[in-house]
């Protein structure tokens, strides 16, 4: 814990909160309001009894920990933050008024609750939460119920009065130059209302996450099969995509290049990082592995395909989008269409899960320009197979590692050749390329270290974010190299781990330090005292009782591989374990500044609050089924102590909460959210609600980072890592190849768990997407085409493919983060691919080095 | 705005197969419709935009089974779920394939009509149906006609129905012994085969009965392999040489192709490893249930 006075909850708080670390919140970018908020703001009073008051009673921002009136916690250490099972529970407020408050508080009898005026403005699509669940707990989330019933408005359900269907002309071809285009005979049909191509954009013809060079629709050549040619807008969507057929356009197909090391020769990449520590060249090792790997490209394989709707508004545009991050999308948007931002509002629209999909653009541009130029509301909606085409995948990759190590199985060096495949536009390609080298070890000590990491530009289907962002990748390589050492030395594969483990004050090989750990008292104490509390020893450590699961008698066939198949009835079966390690960087890196703005307001509510204060939250945080709208109202339950939480649409009106990516909203979304409540609290202290409303707005930036040297790569570029380990154990048909994953066992340390159900559904989640890779998930090209776009042939597992999981949810605090908590979303997917291919190793005895490891690689054709 | 107006499309739905044969004529143009899970799959996919649609929901004619003694005939309309639950002892090889279809929802609305019409080398039903030497009830105006099934598949997905007949059920030999039916998927469940193998043994005529799908142009049969010789007279020398000689014949028998679901290689090397322990599963469980 850090040493500054923690905030004191409110007396009002029934039960008291957990401790907070000191606040990140910027003062310097944050201001507070009293009713009513500035013009842009959210739900706005009603004109009635609304009236400015105490408009002076807050000028200036305040930094939390400096209020001279609030006494500090009586009698409580600085400590790490507590765990879920010791929070309190919060005590259900009675019915009625608030409970009395302590002398210091404002008195909140019932007459006053009711003089104050409800929030008549609050919009209709404002999501109330039940009133229940502070941290630590799992209240039901307040999308849950919508979404099982089939009420939720996903974006694909939006409909407005006169809208057009917009649909998206794509090349067939990976490479060719575009000779000629002729809309007319697509014009022509009735009910067309608009074609538009290259042309017909407005503003800027390129548009990108990082770099703007992914044209809005192709110029005169295209680059990948599927790229965006030309656009309609039509009365029906069957008519867009009829009239799209008609558009005549002129191709000369050209090679393409799809070869990414040939691609990376030719210099043809989006980025070239090395990494260079020590001297690997003469460090000496008693042993060498070398190996080549591959992993093949994965797919988000969201349900919800990408849809939205725009709004033409005189001037202007409102568009409804399914989006990770709103504010990158308006900034990418607004030059492209020649508008000022300013006309632009974007509305989060439902999303049907996300995984990085949703981070490049799909249908905004098209849709605006189709709106902008028909003056009528344009919806977009891809189908399955377009989606696959539409949206980027995980980079595949080639990777060449050797690894040196001495008798004991202590690393020497490692070097590495990391050709990551970008395909033919930029997107996050730069960043996915940082992450894979500097994470290129994972979380082990090693002195010498040389690793070149390249993204390659092709034709094929351009690759940005997935889950695991380019940290995926390595893993499969690290820890599979971990294995052949372990193999060559005749180690355990924990021991080997174990005597590798990056400890407290250990550097990765960027030279970063390892900080930020403050391990749980409650765990068993290291019985070597003298050795630096390793995070990762810690992990491994806790399977020793968690035993490998025994080989239960008279299965049934569902419980083999093969599954309904019937193929085997125990013929063949051989079982295998494995363990996978994997080390995730957390939020943003590479000196981003990355940063998130909440507004908080507290009001009285009305007799549907039974007259108990309300605090409105407003972001434009994602909510892409991970549980962050829950996890916003539980922080504002436990730092406020109120139990009535609404959830105002997320939207542009409010500042940028940056992206639902890189596990990084509870940390960051979750720290805004968290320092505004803080704010409002204080303002609270001197303030009755009966006079008004609070609001405060917080923007919250975690600890800056370094970009990497270009040439050593060196420098602190992350902000925080987490780590998560799997043991998986597997049953393996080895005569046909099939394979049943029949246990996964999780050890991840999550700083801090602050919804036991929410993080179990992350785990368990990004386990199965580790598993997808490991065993199904790829998209196959050839010559740059998909084959596989649709999921008859792009197989996701199921439930009879995914085990049941035991979990070993680890809470060694981060100081440095809010509540202590630990981005827990990719680790999972990162370490259990590997887990589950040293299981089939230890299967099958083959050396496996692809993934998807497929039938014919354990039968006909094995790799390598 | 008029120009909206969807185009012009017929939805007919005839509550008896005379009246469903006679639309048929009348509306060439017309597609049958039984459980929609291939075609509907086809019409988003916007492989096919049929101009009329030929409902065959309403016929209760096709949605039941009978028993016929030695066989069973099977209206073109049960779906596998049905099969699956009331079929099994008469049926274990036909019940095994049903079971393995797509998802319980697929399985309760996917008809045994449907997947024959559709006649894809990978539909699950076609190897036990050839195992068990099923014939094809089909009708139309003209009356009705029964095709033996090796004779049913022509080519991916054509079959020998011909314009305006509809298949009306599917007549099976009851088991006379073990059957068992083999789906190599990359999945453990919900999964197109990569290869299967159905096989049916008749212990009182000595006969095996093979059927191979998603391994060929048109679902096959291994008649080399079900030519084999096995030890009738002194069944403890069964051994595994001999189930692997089944095996070979079966996976020479089958004329797959490289495609993202598998290579042609590893098809055959499936086949082989399916058929030999199939091979082995009935024998085992002919010579459990009748001691010598
Ligand atoms: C998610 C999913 C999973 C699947 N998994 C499998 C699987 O594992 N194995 C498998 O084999 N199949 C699978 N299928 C395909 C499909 O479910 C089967 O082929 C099913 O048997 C089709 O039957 P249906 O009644 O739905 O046919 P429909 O879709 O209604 O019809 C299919 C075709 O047959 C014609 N037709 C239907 N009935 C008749 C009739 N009585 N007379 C003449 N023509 C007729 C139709 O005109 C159409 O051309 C799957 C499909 C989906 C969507």
């Amino acid at each position: 814990m850090p040493e500054p006075a923690t905030p004191t909850p409110p007396p009002w708080a029934a039960g008291g909160v957990g401790h907070t670390p000191a606040p990140a919140a910027r003062p310097d970018a944050a201001h507070e309001h009293a009713a009513p908020p500035a013009a842009d703001t959210g739900p706005r009073s009603s004109a009635t009894g609304a009236g400015p008051r105490n408009a002076a009673a807050h000028s200036g921002p305040r930094s939390g920990a400096d209020a001279p009136h609030r006494p500090q916690p009586p009698g409580e250490p600085a400590a790490a933050p507590r765990t879920g099972a010791e929070l309190p529970q919060e005590p259900r407020p009675p019915i009625g008024p608030p409970s009395p408050p302590a002398s210091a508080a404002p008195t909140l009898d019932g007459e006053a609750a009711y003089r104050t005026r409800t929030s008549a403005a609050v919009p209709a699509n404002a999501v109330t939460a039940r009133p229940d669940g502070t941290v630590g707990q799992s209240p039901i989330r307040p999308d849950a119920e919508a979404k099982v019933n089939g009420t939720f408005d996903y974006a694909s359900d939006l409909a407005f009065d006169g809208m057009l269907w917009g649909h998206t002309l794509r090349s067939p071809h990976p490479r060719a130059l575009i000779r000629s285009i002729d809309t007319g005979p697509a014009l022509a049909l009735p009910g067309v209302a608009a074609v538009l191509t290259a042309a017909d954009v407005p503003g800027k013809l390129h548009y990108g996450l990082i770099e703007a060079d992914q044209p809005v629709l192709a110029p005169g050549e295209v680059n990948y099969q599927g790229e965006p040619v030309a656009i309609v807008a039509a009365e029906t969507l069957d008519l867009a995509r009829r009239a799209a057929e008609r558009i005549a356009v002129d191709y000369e197909p050209l090679e393409p290049q799809c070869d990414p090391s040939e691609a990376v020769e030719a210099g043809a990449y989006f980025r070239y990082q090395p990494v260079r520590v020590g001297d690997p060249d003469t460090a000496e090792a008693a042993v060498v592995v070398t190996r080549e790997y591959e992993v093949g490209m994965q797919d988000q394989a969201p349900l919800g395909p990408e849809s939205g709707v725009a709004v033409p508004t005189g001037g202007g545009l409102v568009l409804h989008v399914a989006t990770q991050w709103l504010h990158s999308d308006l900034e990418q948007i607004a030059p492209c269409l020649g508008l000022e931002p300013e006309r632009i509002h974007l509305e989060m629209a439902g999303i049907g899960g996300a995984f990085g999909a949703r981070e490049d653009l799909s249908v905004q541009i098209h849709m605006a320009m189709l709106a902008l130029r028909t003056g009528r509301p344009v919806k977009m909606m891809y189908d399955r197979a377009e989606s696959f085409l539409g949206h980027v995948h995980r980079h595949p990759a080639r990777m060449r590692y050797e690894h040196g190590a001495d008798a004991d199985g202590h690393l020497v060096y490692v070097k590495a050749h990391i050709v990551l495949d970008g395909g033919a536009y930029a997107s996050t390609t730069e960043a996915v390329v940082g992450n894979a080298a500097s994470l290129a070890v994972g979380p082990y000590r090693v002195e010498h270290a040389s690793i070149d990491a390249w993204g390659a530009r092709t034709n094929n289907p351009p690759c940005g974010a997935m889950r695991g962002f380019g940290a995926v990748q390595t893993c499969f390589a690290y820890e599979s190299q971990m294995d052949a050492l372990a193999d060559a030395l005749d180690l355990d594969p924990l021991e080997i781990r174990r005597r590798n483990a990056i400890a407290r004050g250990d550097q990765l090989i960027t030279g970063q330090v390892i900080d930020a750990y403050e391990p749980d008292p409650a765990a068993p104490a290291d019985p070597d005292r003298a050795r630096p509390f390793s995070p990762l020893a810690d992990l491994l450590d806790r399977f020793t009782d968690l035993p490998v699961p025994p080989v239960p008698a008279d299965r049934d066939i569902v419980e083999l591989p093969g599954g309904t198949g019937n193929t085997t009835h125990g013929e063949g079966v051989r079982r295998g374990v494995g363990y996978g390690v994997g080390l995730k960087n957390i939020c943003y890196s590479e000196g981003f500044d990355d940063y998130s703005t909440a507004r908080v307001r507290l009001e009285l509510g009305g007799p549907e609050h039974d007259g108990e204060p309300v605090a409105y939250i407003h972001t434009a945080a994602a909510e892409v089924g991970q549980g962050h709208w829950n996890l916003q109202t539980q922080i504002a339950r436990t730092e406020l102590g109120v139990r009535h939480v609404v959830l105002l649409p997320n939207d542009t009106k409010i500042g940028s909460a940056g992206s639902s990516s890189a596990s990084r909203q509870s940390y960051m979304t979750g720290g805004a959210v968290k320092a505004a409540c803080e704010a409002v609290r204080d303002l609270w202290q001197d303030r009755d609600l009966a006079d008004g409303p609070i609001e405060a707005t917080r923007v919250f930036r975690h600890r800056a980072t370094k970009p990497m040297d270009p040439v050593t790569g060196q420098g602190d570029s992350h902000v925080q890592l987490a780590l998560c380990v799997h043991r998986a154990t597997v049953d393996v048909d080895v005569e046909l190849g099939l394979v049943k994953v029949v246990d996964l066992t999780c050890v991840q340390d999550v700083g801090k768990i602050l919804n036991p159900v929410a993080l179990e559904g992350q785990i368990h989640g990004g386990t199965a997407q580790g598993l997808g890779l490991a065993v199904m998930e790829e998209i196959v090209t050839d010559g740059g085409r998909v084959k596989n776009a649709s999921f008859t042939d792009y197989l996701i597992p199921t439930i009879l493919d995914m085990p049941p999981m035991r979990l070993r949810i680890v809470e060694n605090a981060d100081p440095e983060a809010p509540y202590g908590l630990r981005g827990a979303g990719e680790p999972p997917t990162l370490s259990s691919t590997p887990a589950i291919v040293a299981a089939i190793r230890d299967a099958t005895g083959l050396p496996l080095t692809r993934v998807p490891v497929r039938p014919e690689h354990l039968t006909v054709r094995r790799p390598s | 705005m008029t120009a909206a107006a969807p185009a012009r499309f017929d939805f007919h739905r005839p509550a008896a197969v005379a009246e469903a044969v006679r639309l048929l004529a009348e509306h060439p143009e017309a597609v049958p419709v039984a459980g929609g899970t291939d075609l509907m799959v086809a019409v988003n996919y916007r492989l096919t935009r049929p101009e009329a649609m030929l409902d065959l929901t309403g016929l209760d004619e096709l949605r039941d089974w009978t028993d016929e003694g030695d066989t069973v005939r099977i209206g073109s309309g049960v779906p596998y779920a049905r099969i699956t639950a009331e079929l099994a002892a008469v049926l274990p090889g036909l019940a095994a394939a049903a079971r393995t279809v797509g998802s319980p929802q697929i399985r309760s609305r996917g008809t045994i009509g449907g997947n024959l019409a559709t006649a894809s080398p990978a539909g699950d039903a076609h190897p036990p149906l050839l195992a068990t030497g099923a014939s094809v009830e089909i009708a139309s105006t003209e009356g009705v006609r029964h095709v033996p099934i090796g004779e049913f598949y022509l080519g991916p997905k054509r079959s020998a129905l011909r314009p305006g007949e509809l298949i009306t059920a599917v007549t099976v030999p009851k088991a006379a012994g073990p059957q068992q039916f083999l789906k190599v998927g990359t999945r453990n469940a919900m999964v197109i085969a990569v290869c299967s193998f159905a096989l049916a043994l008749d212990p009182e005529t000595r006969r095996l009965g093979t059927g191979i799908g998603s391994a060929g142009p048109v679902p096959l049969t291994a008649p080399d392999a079900e030519a084999v010789e096995l030890p009738w007279s002194d069944p403890g020398r069964f051994d595994d040489a001999l189930a692997d000689e089944f095996g070979r014949r079966v996976a020479a028998a089958a004329r797959p192709i490289d495609d993202v679901r598998g290579t042609a290689d590893y098809r055959r090397h499936a086949l082989a490893v399916c058929a030999a322990r199939a091979l082995r599963r009935v024998w085992t469980a002919a010579h459990e249930r009748n001691p010598r």
